[in-house]
């Protein structure tokens, strides 16, 4: 019985979110009374599983081999199958990324496993893990457990765990070279280089204030209102994904997993439900308003301040208070 | 080329939830019912491909018997035929359920290309097009944000984190699942309405297809999600609360 966390590197550099799964790791592997391992996987990452032994781990497993040089689910599920078959875990913990998105449901269906993805929270009850997941675009909450033999798969959402929270461990942990024989040939896809599309135009990132619109903004003819806002408070105007979807404003204005993440002193959140996609990139602001008719809004859950009310009714509200000041 | 088009039907958006007594989901009663939005852009893009590239389009779902009228949705919006594989406990069931049910209907037509949407707006699993690839054995990429089937091959842009791409080529039979807003979908015409009358709608049972709807996550417990933080709520007329948020903002949570 153990727990393995299979972390994400790419090019030899970390992915932040490999510590906050190593985190949810040692302490189900601390309830469990179970040993912990930690896996690197790629071409070439002796450097990085050096940096995992130092942390509190029973082992570090390094699967490396040429055919993994580059992500392709094709090389990489085959090389994390036989690393289960080696260690033999009894729960397998990976960050819940987008490359782990792709990865982790074919690894589990080809074993016949469970894949529980985007857990926002892992308890062990009866020696037996309990996964949380948001349901319902965030409105409701479900504990789910897996079914059947183990291993079981889990993903861990960005921001459930803290990466500095990690453990050091005493001595340098055991590293273990696997040996994994993956045949080139067993890859089907072929991937270029990442690129980027153009360089943000806006730096979301060290705006003190956002003003952000969701589909309660209805339609285009709407965003001035909101944007009039933004410049009366000295902010910058964002969005989430459906809006720039819809092209109402450009994606280099989009927060969330696959938009910008941003952590200013004021995020004002106007007819934005709360899907998890959108709080991964807002959660760290200082101080949230939520502005929803709806009062089940998941947005409520995470805001310092609630207004059910209409978008409509409060901005004007909001830019006559503020005129009339001036 | 011949594309597999998986739709699920959700809950409407705004729909208000109601715990289902002593079991790990909503209750039934009063809820309307959707096409899931990720799907439909699926479609739409399995609709163009058709459209540039020639081909049929097949919409697929496993559902409860109400999944039809989504199916009826995608035949009136352009689809050529569909296929929904009928059982209640498809309303609940998991991801690798489904995938087995949908598997099993696309597995016995030969198929060039599926797709699926991202993920659910209910269950929100996001892997069920992955478990799919790895159930028929085919090649998958996610987040697809253009599809390029000119050549025979699959050229396809792929979305990574942090505003980075990537393309990736694959050759077919392959699975794709589709990113949100790579299209504008398509509303359906009265004439498609029509018209979807007379396509060919096969349905199956799990026992005809020799599955069992077997999940291997299971819900023991659904419920609110507790406050993370104390949400102070403001209330009034919108000048007093427009007022208040001022006031608040500026002496207590002095961000103004």
């Amino acid at each position: 019985m153990s727990v393995l966390v299979i972390t994400e590197q790419q090019g030899g550099s970390w992915h932040r979110m490999s510590f906050e799964a190593l985190a949810a790791g040692q302490e189900a592997a601390l309830a469990l009374d179970c040993p912990l391992v930690a896996a690197v996987i790629g071409a070439g990452v002796d450097g990085l599983a050096v940096e995992l032994a130092a942390k509190d781990v029973s082992e570090v497993a390094v699967i490396d081999h040429q055919a993994l040089s580059q992500y392709t689910a094709d090389g990489f599920a085959d090389g994390l199958r036989q690393a289960v078959d080696l260690i033999q875990p009894t729960l397998v913990l990976f960050p819940h990324t987008y490359q782990v998105r792709d990865l982790a449901p074919k690894l589990a269906a080809s074993l016949g496993r469970p894949f529980i993805s985007d857990a926002v929270g892992i308890r062990i009850d009866d020696g037996k893990p309990v996964f949380v997941r948001q349901l319902f675009q965030g409105k409701l909450r479900a504990d789910v457990v897996a079914e059947g033999d183990p291993p079981h798969f889990a993903s861990v959402q960005s921001g459930t765990y803290r990466g500095d929270s990690v453990a050091e461990g005493g001595s340098p942990a055991v590293i273990r070279h696997l040996a994994v024989d993956i045949e080139p040939t067993i890859v089907r896809t072929q991937s270029e280089a990442p690129y980027q599309e153009a360089k943000d135009a806006v730096d979301l990132g060290s705006a003190e204030i956002i003003v952000s619109v969701g589909r309660g903004i209805q339609g285009p003819e709407n965003i001035p209102l909101a944007e009039k806002l933004a410049k009366v408070l000295g902010g910058e105007l964002a969005a989430s994904r459906p809006i720039c979807d819809n092209g109402w404003l450009p994606l280099d204005r989009q927060i969330g997993s696959s938009g910008q993440t941003v952590t200013p002193n004021l995020y004002l959140a106007l007819g934005i439900s709360g899907a998890i996609q959108h709080v991964v990139g807002m959660k760290g602001a200082k101080t949230i308003v939520a502005v929803n008719k709806d009062e089940g809004a998941p947005m409520f859950e995470i805001a310092d301040y609630g207004i059910v009310a209409d978008l409509f009714d409060i901005i004007p509200a909001l830019l006559k208070a503020l005129e009339a000041e001036a | 080329m011949k594309i597999f088009v998986c739709v699920k039907q959700v809950m409407a958006r705004d729909s208000i939830l109601q715990l289902k007594q002593g079991a790990g989901w909503v209750r039934d009663n009063g809820l309307t019912y959707e096409m899931n939005e990720p799907d439909s852009f699926a479609l739409e893009e399995a609709l163009r491909l058709k459209e540039r590239n020639g081909g049929e389009v097949v919409a697929v779902t496993a559902g409860p018997a109400r999944a039809a009228s989504t199916i009826r949705e995608a035949l009136a919006k352009g689809a050529d035929r569909g296929i929904h594989i009928e059982d209640d406990r498809y309303a609940e069931s998991d991801t690798h359920a489904t995938a087995r049910a949908l598997a099993a209907a696309i597995g016995r037509e030969p198929h060039d290309l599926i797709l699926t949407g991202l993920q659910s707006d209910d269950a929100g699993f996001g892997q069920t097009g992955v478990v799919l690839a790895e159930l028929l054995g085919l090649p998958h990429a996610t987040i697809i944000m253009e599809i390029d089937a000119s050549g025979g091959r699959l050229r396809c842009k792929r979305e990574l984190e942090a505003g980075w791409f990537q393309t990736v080529t694959l050759s077919p039979p392959a699975l794709l699942t589709i990113q949100s807003g790579i299209n504008k979908v398509r509303y359906a015409t009265l004439m498609g309405i029509k018209r979807a009358r007379r396509k060919p709608f096969k349905r199956y049972s799990p026992e005809q297809l020799g599955i069992e709807v077997a999940s291997l996550q299971t819900i023991i417990r659904l419920y609110q999600p507790e406050q993370s933080k104390r949400t102070q709520f403001l209330q009034g007329s919108s000048k007093e609360i427009a007022d208040q948020l001022l006031s608040k903002l500026r002496f207590e949570a002095r961000v103004l």
